[in-house]
C-alpha cells in the first residue's frame, strides 16, 4: 500500500499549485546561482587584473529572440487556455524552434569572442565571461527539454483542455520567462560591469 | 472534559470535526503496489523515506567516528605501533622494523573525511533528512510531501553521493585530504598533494550531488509547510519543529547554491584551467603559469554557505528539543512567539557573519568590524531561546526519559558552546585562537556534540512513530550519561590547548617545544573518544534490537503529547490519516490548560475556553 498514488492537491483553502509553487522555489535557488556568480565577479574585477572587452554584438541578436521567444510562449499558453488547438500547436513549437536559434546564436557569441582573442584561460574576466554564460545556457537547455516533451505532446496526443496539462503550460511558462528574464540581468550586467 | 483515554477517541473525533479532502477519491487501488521495492527502496512515502535517511545516516556516523577514532590514536599515542589496523587501512599503515605508523597523507585523509561526512552527510541528511520527513506531514497534518517523487529523488541522489564518496576512500591516492572546508589551492591543484588528485575529484562530484539532494528535500519542504497544511493549521499554530525545518530549509535551499557556484568554479580550475582560485603559485620552486585569481574568493563562496550550514545543522536540533522539552515538562514552551522569531532572527543573521571565519585571511580590518558585530549579535537570538527553554523546564512536572536528558544535554553543550563562540567573534581574540584547538572545542560542543544531543532526543523520542516500538530506556540512559562524560572530558581540555595555541590539523607535534608538554592531554583526550566510540555503539545496538524487540507501542498516543502526529494509527498507513484528516483548533502547547492536564490541537475550544496564547 506505500507506494500507492497519492494525489497531492493543495488543500482547498490554500491558494498555489504547490507543483508551481516548488517551482519558484526552486527558481530563487537558481537566482542564488548566478547571484553568487556574478558576486564574485564583481569582488575579483574589484581586486584587479582584469582584462576589459564588450558583449559580442551577437548577443543582442541572441537577447531579441529570447524575448521574442518568450511573447510566443506566453502567446500559447494563452491559446492553450483558450483551447485554440491550432495555435497552439504552432505557437509552442515557434518557442521551442526560437530557443534552440538562441543556443545556436549563443554558441556563434562564444565563438566570435574567442575569435577577438578573449579564450576561457587566459583572464579571469574571460573565464568568468564563459561560466556565466554558459551556465545560463545550461538552464536554457532544461527549459528546451521540456519544451520538447510539450511539442511531441501537443502532436501526439488528442487535444485536451484537462488541469493536469494547464498546470504543466502554466509551470512550463513561468520557467521560460524566467530563464528569460535571468538572460536579460546577466546581458545587462555583462555589458555595464566590464 | 476530553481525555484522549481509548486509543480510538482521536479516530471518532477526527471523522466527526476533521477536514474531507476525499482522500479515497483520488484512490487507484494497487497499481502501484510493486512488493518489496516499492515499499522499502524507491519508496515515495516520507515516513519511509525518513527511517532511509536516519539508516544511511547512523552507517555514516559510524564511518566518520571511527576514523575520528584513529587519528586521535596518532595524536595522543605517536609512539604506539599501529600494525594491527594494516589489514582495514592497508599501506597507509607505514611500517618501519615492524612498527607500523598511521601516514601523514591519511592522517590529513581522515580528518578531512571525518569533517566532511559528520557535517553533510550525518548532520545535514541524516538529522534535517530524517526528521524534516518524518514530522512535517505528520505534524502539519497533510497525507504527504508536496512531491513524494522529488522526496524519493532526494533521497537517492543522497545516496549517490555517498557511495561516491565512499569510494574516493578506497582510491590508490587516497580520498581527498586537504580539510572539510577544501579551501584552494590544494583542491584546487591535481599535483598538490596525493589527496588532490582523483580523491578531489571524486569529493567535489559526490558533494554536487549532495547538494542537489539539499535542494530537492528544500523545495519539498518549503512548499509542504506553506501549501499542506490542514485546516485550521495556521503559521502560529505549527509546533516549533516544524518552524525549524522550514527555515532550514530555506537557509539550505538559498546558501547551498552559492556553494555550487563556488564547486563550479573549482571545477573548472581544476579540469579546464582556468585560474578563478590561483595566482602566484610555486610547486617545488617553479612557478605555475596559472594567474590572476584569488584563494580568498573561494573562502567567500564557502563560508557564505559554511555558516548558513551550521545553522542547518543546529536548527532543527533546536526544533526537537523545544518540542521534547514541553512535552515532557507538561508545560507549554516558554515565550513561543519569541522562540519563532527568534529562529527568523538567526537564520537571518546567518547570512551575513560568514567573514568571521576569515579574521585572519587577509581580509580588510575594517571590513572585519562589521562582520565582528553582527556575529556577536546572532548571541541575543541565541540567548533568547536558551532563556525559554530553561523557562519551559522551571517549575515542570519533569519525566526524566532518555529523550528528555538528551534535550537538557543540549542546553548545557549549546550553553557551552555558544560562550566560546563570543571569544572567537571579536576579531582581535581571533588572532590567538584561530586555527586552534580551541576552534575544534568550540564547534564541536556547539554543533557537534549538540547537534547530535538534538537528534538523539529525537530519535528517543520518535522512536515508536517510526518503529511501532520503544528503545531500551535503561541502556539509553547509560548512553546519555556516558556520552554527556565523554563529550566534555575530550572538548574541554581542548580549549586550554588551544588558547596556548596548538595548531589543529597537526599530523604531529613532536618537534615543536611549545606543544609537546601537552602530550598527556592528548593521551587523555584520545582515550576520552574511544569510550564515546564505544558507547555510542551500545546506541546503535540499542536502536537495531527495538527494532525487532523493543517494547510495544499500545497507545496511539503514549506521551499524552498534543501534536498531530500521535493521531496516526499505530501500524502507520499511507496517507498517514485512514478517512479525514484532522482539524486543528489551537496551537500545539496546551499542557496544563485550565485544570486539564493536556489537549491535543485537532479538540475544539470549549464554550468560553480563550483559544491560542
Ligand atoms: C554565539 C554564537 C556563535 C559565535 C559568535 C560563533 C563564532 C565563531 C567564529 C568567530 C568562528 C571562527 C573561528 C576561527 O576559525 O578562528 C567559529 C567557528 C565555527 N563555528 Fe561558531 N559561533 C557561534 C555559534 C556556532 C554555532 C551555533 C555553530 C553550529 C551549530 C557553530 C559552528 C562553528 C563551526 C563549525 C566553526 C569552525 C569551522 C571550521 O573552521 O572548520 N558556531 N564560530
Ligand atoms: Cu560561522
Amino acid at each position: 500500500m506505500i507506494a500507492q498514488e497519492v494525489k497531492m492537491e493543495s488543500n482547498n483553502f490554500s491558494r498555489v499549485n504547490p507543483q508551481l509553487f516548488s517551482l519558484w522555489v526552486g527558481m530563487a535557488s537558481i537566482v542564488m546561482l548566478f547571484g553568487a556568480m556574478t558576486s564574485a565577479y564583481i569582488v575579483k574585477k574589484g581586486a584587479g587584473n582584469w582584462l576589459e572587452f564588450s558583449v559580442p554584438s551577437v548577443f543582442y541578436i541572441s537577447t531579441a529572440v529570447i524575448v521574442l521567444s518568450s511573447v510566443t510562449m506566453h502567446a500559447a499558453r494563452n491559446a492553450f487556455r483558450r483551447s485554440q488547438e491550432g495555435a497552439y500547436k504552432f505557437l509552442i513549437l515557434a518557442t521551442f524552434i526560437l530557443g534552440l536559434a538562441f543556443l545556436v546564436l549563443q554558441y556563434q557569441g562564444w565563438s566570435q569572442l574567442y575569435g577577438n582573442g578573449v579564450d576561457l584561460k587566459t583572464n579571469v574576466a574571460g573565464s568568468f565571461f564563459y561560466l556565466i554564460t554558459w551556465f545560463h545556457a545550461a538552464h536554457i537547455l532544461g527549459g528546451i527539454g521540456a519544451l520538447l516533451a510539450s511539442v511531441i505532446n501537443a502532436y501526439s496526443l488528442k487535444f485536451k483542455v484537462t488541469d493536469h496539462r494547464k498546470n504543466r503550460v502554466e509551470m512550463l511558462t513561468h520557467y521560460w520567462h524566467f530563464v528569460d528574464v535571468l538572460w536579460v540581468y546577466l546581458l545587462i550586467f555583462l555589458i555595464y560591469i566590464k | 472534559m476530553i481525555q484522549t483515554e481509548s486509543k480510538y477517541q482521536a479516530d471518532v473525533l477526527i471523522e466527526e470535526q476533521g477536514f474531507d479532502d476525499h482522500f479515497h477519491d483520488h484512490h487507484h487501488g494497487d497499481k502501484y503496489q510493486t512488493g518489496f521495492i516499492g515499499h522499502y527502496v524507491f519508496s515515495m512515502d516520507h515516513k519511509v523515506i525518513a527511517r532511509q535517511f536516519l539508516i544511511t545516516g547512523m552507517i555514516w556516523a559510524i564511518i566518520g567516528a571511527a576514523m575520528s577514532v584513529i587519528f586521535r590514536l596518532q595524536l595522543g599515542f605517536p609512539e604506539e605501533n599501529l600494525l594491527w589496523i594494516k589489514p582495514l587501512l592497508g599501506k597507509w599503515i607505514e611500517v618501519t622494523d615492524g612498527v607500523g605508523k598511521l601516514s601523514p597523507e591519511f592522517y590529513y585523509a581522515l580528518v578531512t573525511m571525518h569533517g566532511t561526512i559528520l557535517v553533510f552527510f550525518v548532520l545535514t541528511a541524516g538529522l534535517s533528512g530524517t526528521f524534516s520527513n518524518l514530522l512535517i506531514p505528520l505534524q502539519i497534518g497533510a497525507r504527504d510531501m508536496a512531491s513524494p517523487f522529488l522526496n524519493m529523488l532526494s533521497y537517492w541522489f543522497f545516496f549517490l553521493a555517498g557511495i561516491i564518496m565512499f569510494y574516493s576512500l578506497f582510491l590508490n591516492t587516497g580520498p581527498f585530504s586537504g580539510g572539510w572546508t577544501a579551501y584552494p589551492p590544494l583542491s584546487a591543484l591535481p599535483q598538490a598533494s596525493t589527496g588532490s588528485a582523483s580523491g578531489m575529484t571524486l569529493w567535489l562530484v559526490s558533494l554536487t550531488l549532495f547538494v542537489v539532494s539539499v535542494l530537492l528535500g528544500g523545495i519539498n519542504y518549503i512548499t509542504t509547510v506553506l501549501n499542506l497544511r490542514t485546516k485550521g493549521m495556521s503559521l502560529f499554530r505549527m509546533p516549533l519543529t516544524i518552524w525549524a525545518f522550514f527555515v532550514t530549509a530555506i537557509l539550505g535551499l538559498l546558501s547551498f547554491p552559492v556553494l555550487a557556484s563556488g564547486f563550479f568554479m573549482l571545477i573548472f580550475d581544476r579540469s579546464l584551467g582556468t585560474s578563478f582560485y590561483l595566482s602566484d603559485i610555486f610547486i617545488g620552486g617553479q612557478a605555475l603559469d596559472r594567474v590572476g585569481g584569488s584563494p580568498i574568493l573561494y573562502q567567500h563562496l564557502f563560508w557564505f554557505l559554511g555558516h548558513p550550514e551550521v545553522y542547518i545543522i543546529i536548527l532543527p536540533a533546536m526544533g526537537i528539543v523545544s518540542e521534547v522539552l514541553a512535552v515532557h515538562s507538561r508545560k507549554p514552551i516558554f515565550g513561543y512567539r519569541a522562540m519563532v522569531f527568534s529562529i527568523l532572527a538567526i537564520g537571518f543573521l546567518s547570512f551575513i557573519v560568514w567573514a568571521h571565519h576569515m579574521f585572519m585571511s587577509g581580509v580588510n580590518p575594517f571590513i572585519s568590524n562589521f562582520f565582528v558585530f553582527f556575529t556577536l549579535i546572532i548571541a541575543i537570538p541565541s540567548a533568547v531561546k536558551v532563556f525559554n527553554w530553561i523557562t519551559t523546564l522551571y517549575g515542570g512536572n519533569i519525566r526524566l526519559n532518555t529523550a528528555m536528558l538528551f534535550a537538557i544535554g543540549f542546553i548545557s553543550m549549546f550553553i557551552s558552546g555558544g560562550l566560546t563562540g563570543i571569544f572567537l567573534g571579536n576579531s582581535s581574540i581571533d588572532i590567538q585562537m584561530h586555527d586552534t584547538y580551541f576552534v575544534v572545542a568550540h564547534f564541536h560542543i556547539v554543533m557537534g556534540v549538540a547537534a547530535f544531543f538534538g537528534m538523539f532526543a529525537g530519535i528517543y523520542h520518535w522512536y515508536p512513530k517510526m518503529y511501532g516500538r520503544f528503545m531500551n530506556e535503561t541502556i539509553g540512559k547509560v548512553h546519555f550519561w556516558g556520552t554527556m562524560l565523554c563529550a566534555y572530558l575530550i572538548f574541554w581540555p581542548m580549549h586550554y590547548i588551544g588558547m596556548a595555541g596548538v595548531p589543529r590539523r597537526y599530523y604531529s607535534f613532536d618537534t615543536f617545544d611549545a606543544f609537546k608538554q601537552f602530550s598527556d592531554m592528548n593521551k587523555f583526550i584520545t582515550v576520552a573518544a574511544i569510550v564515546a566510540f564505544f558507547v555510542q555503539l551500545l546506541f546503535v545496538l540499542n536502536f537495531f534490537y527495538s527494532i525487532w524487540k523493543g517494547k510495544k507501542m499500545t497507545k496511539q498516543n503514549p506521551y499524552d503529547a498534543t501534536t498531530l502526529e500521535w493521531t496516526t494509527p499505530i501500524e502507520p498507513i499511507h496517507g498517514n490519516w485512514p478517512g479525514k484528516i484532522p482539524s486543528v483548533h489551537r496551537w500545539a502547547y496546551d499542557y496544563n490548560k485550565d485544570q486539564r492536564e493536556y489537549v491535543p490541537q485537532y479538540i475544539p475550544l470549549e464554550e468560553g475556553e480563550v483559544g491560542d496564547h
